[in-house]
């Protein structure tokens, strides 16, 4: 009976092999391959690599294979393998103005140029469960639009920067901060914010992002852009002197226009708030946007009252694998802790007992305590 | 796949020695000052945050090939944690483990510090959950932070002052906050105040890591650590009106084991070394094995 509270190695090792078990289900039906995983299940691979902060399909479809398709679980398994890998350097900014465009939106011009392109979409389904997803009917092939690699597909905010109507975009020559490698300190930079949004939780900034749209930290915010598609990642090679391709990715960019500002001296503009993603992730680029417009309050001298204003409390929470170790940690044995709490809770009953037993002890204490 | 093994081979220990490296300076600044949280850059390890990420991170810095390492859980090498953790050195750094506290040159622990006392040629290593002891009193780190660079401790006490109006006692049972020589206010981890005594001047070198918070902080050898009070209320620790009783120790903590649905209790050593210790050397108990139906509250 005293063995049976604490743990041990057999007792692990079973669990585990459980798990194996049950991850890998009826053994009649075939396994998931890697391909169905990166092919069908695209959107949670990007998910998994957004926040997970690393760009590789393979890898995620692996995790999220291993984690049983909890996403969580599989970016916490990313993340521990990324943690392990050098880090070479930083990339050249990327260049979303020359982006591979697979779906460009506006909520801010009917036309303009480039065209609107709606891709890949979610949005004007309606959302009946189609009976052909119980079965494998063939697809036929979608329309597709020659690709000129010379398009020019100017950004919004770029069109409004052009008449000074939006706030200049700074230069980011610096190399930025990297949050994996040097501890955060209060107040950090936008560079550092972005970082930590990019890979915070995606429903922890939709409900923070939805927040700011309730009232709690406006900021009038106006889909300037979204657009996703392939960017071109180049790294400075010192040694040669110029930069060099490394690969192309898929990103999801949203530009929010948001509340003007400007006062006697300097001329009214427009904010802008900021959103990148891995792969294919509308929801969280655009929450992810409304959020750091928000907490940019300080910049902006408005009052910072909302939770979605605060930095400390933005930062410190949106990281879903550190949120998920803490608040599961409560599983662990606490009874330590517990036994002194226990202790003293039993004294303080007994002490009281005594005192409602003997009622002129009681009548002092009264008495000592209102002094008090 | 095209990847024949998409996972690397581990350095010793698992970290890297950059990683290290900055880990061991902020060791070295923590040391230098006493009870001061080091902000350091914690890695993501493979075990979730809040599970020992800060603990694994200082022994993996500080370990060699010729130390022996014991992890205790609550007191105990046997629990799941402590067990883990242990394979996870074994695993990594192949060193000898133990769970013999006299054995161990490092002991990476959770919740409690060994009855045995410890030696100047020992490492206790502290696995701290929340490294900040005004955290409950004011949330934000720009803040706690000032407070402590102006030694502003004001609220600590309050604190305490009302839990002494309102039960007439201190009802801070672990995690009791102590002042290290004279200036910071430091959280010992969530260990029982019953622990707290032993911190102090303790030969042994003593260090914290909470790797989700990312800091580092440490108490030197010999360093006066004293736990928080009144001069009217003295600092007081949890006292057992029995023995283990499986070993018969005295002046030990004790773990409550539940035996029956009937009320029926017996208290056992948290130490599990220390009451295998006893138990070997030929030490029992001195009345009943357990005292089964002892009216709850005993």
């Amino acid at each position: 009976m005293y063995v049976a509270v604490k743990g041990g190695e057999v007792a692990i090792r079973n669990a585990h092999r459980l798990l194996d078990d049950r991850r890998r289900g009826d053994r009649t039906v075939p396994a998931l391959t890697l391909e169905q995983i990166t092919g069908q299940l695209a959107l949670s691979v990007d998910r998994v690599m957004a926040e997970g902060s690393l760009y590789d399909p393979e890898l995620a479809a692996m995790a999220i294979r291993q984690a049983r398709g909890d996403l969580i679980e599989a970016i916490f398994l990313l993340r521990a393998y990324r943690t392990t890998l050098p880090r070479l350097g930083p990339s050249r900014p990327l260049d979303t103005g020359r982006m591979r465009i697979e779906r460009r939106i506006s909520a801010t011009y009917k036309d303009l140029p480039g065209g609107q392109l709606l891709g890949p979409t979610f949005d004007y389904t309606h959302r009946l469960i189609d009976p052909a997803m119980a079965g494998a009917e063939p697809i036929e092939a979608p329309e597709r639009r020659p690709c000129h690699p010379d398009s020019n597909w100017p950004r919004v905010t770029d069109l409004l920067g052009d008449e000074d109507l939006i706030e200049p975009d700074g230069e980011g020559a610096e190399e930025p901060g990297d949050l994996t490698r040097d501890p955060v300190s209060f107040p950090t930079d936008r560079a550092v914010r972005l970082q930590a949004l990019a890979r915070g939780d995606e429903g922890f900034l939709l409900a923070l992002g939805y927040s700011t749209q309730r009232g709690y930290g406006r900021t009038h915010p106006f889909v300037g852009e979204i657009r996703i598609g392939f960017v071109v990642v180049e790294v400075d090679i010192p040694e040669l002197g110029f930069s060099i391709c490394i690969g192309e990715i898929r990103v999801t960019e949203c530009q929010m226009v948001s509340q003007f500002t400007g006062n006697g001296s300097e001329s009214p503009r427009f904010t802008r708030g900021y959103g990148l993603v891995f792969g294919q992730s509308e929801r969280k680029a655009m929450a992810m946007s409304l959020v750091e417009r928000a907490l940019r309050a300080e910049e902006f001298d408005e009052e910072r009252l909302a939770p979605a204003q605060d930095e400390e409390f933005v930062l410190e929470h949106c990281d879903n694998v550190a949120a998920t170790g803490f608040v599961e940690h409560l599983k662990l044995p606490h009874y330590v802790d517990f036994q002194a709490e226990l202790e003293l809770l039993r004294r303080l009953r007994r002490e009281q007992e005594e005192r409602s037993r003997a009622p002129q002890a009681a009548g002092a204490d009264e008495t000592r305590e209102v002094a008090e | 796949m095209t990847k024949a093994s998409p996972l690397p081979d581990y350095n010793f220990a698992y970290l890297d020695e950059g990683t290290k490296r900055m880990i061991r300076r902020a060791v070295l600044k923590a040391i230098a000052i006493p009870g001061y949280q080091v902000p350091f850059a914690s890695r993501e390890m493979p075990m979730p945050y809040g599970w020992g990420t800060g603990g694994v991170q200082v022994t993996a810095s500080i370990i060699g090939p010729t130390d022996v390492l014991k992890v205790i859980d609550q007191g105990a090498d046997d629990t799941i944690n402590a067990v883990s953790i242990r394979s996870f050195f074994q695993k990594t750094a192949a060193v000898q483990t133990t769970t013999h506290t006299n054995e161990a040159s490092i002991i990476q622990t959770r919740h409690r510090i060994p009855e045995t006392p410890l030696r100047a040629d020992q490492i206790l290593v502290y696995q701290v959950p929340i490294p900040e002891p005004l955290r409950f009193l004011e949330p934000r780190e720009t803040e706690t932070r000032t407070m402590h660079a102006l030694e502003e401790y004001g609220l600590m006490h309050v604190k305490l002052y009302e839990d002494i109006a309102r039960h007439d006692h201190i009802a801070t049972t672990y995690a009791y906050p102590v002042k290290v020589a004279g200036r910071y206010v430091m959280d010992p981890s969530p260990i029982p105040k019953f622990d707290n005594p032993k911190m102090d001047r303790s030969p042994a070198l003593q260090l914290f890591g909470a790797g989700r918070e990312k800091r580092i902080y440490a108490l030197p050898p010999f360093i006066e650590v004293k736990s928080l009070d009144f001069e009217d209320h003295p600092f007081s620790i949890q006292r057992f009106d029995k023995p283990c009783a499986l070993c018969g120790a005295e002046g030990v903590y004790l773990d409550e084991v539940i035996t029956d649905d009937r009320g029926g209790r017996m208290f056992v050593c948290s130490d599990t070394d220390h009451c295998q210790s006893r138990l070997t050397q030929g030490q029992g108990p001195t009345g009943p094995l357990a005292s089964s139906g002892e009216e709850a509250g005993r």
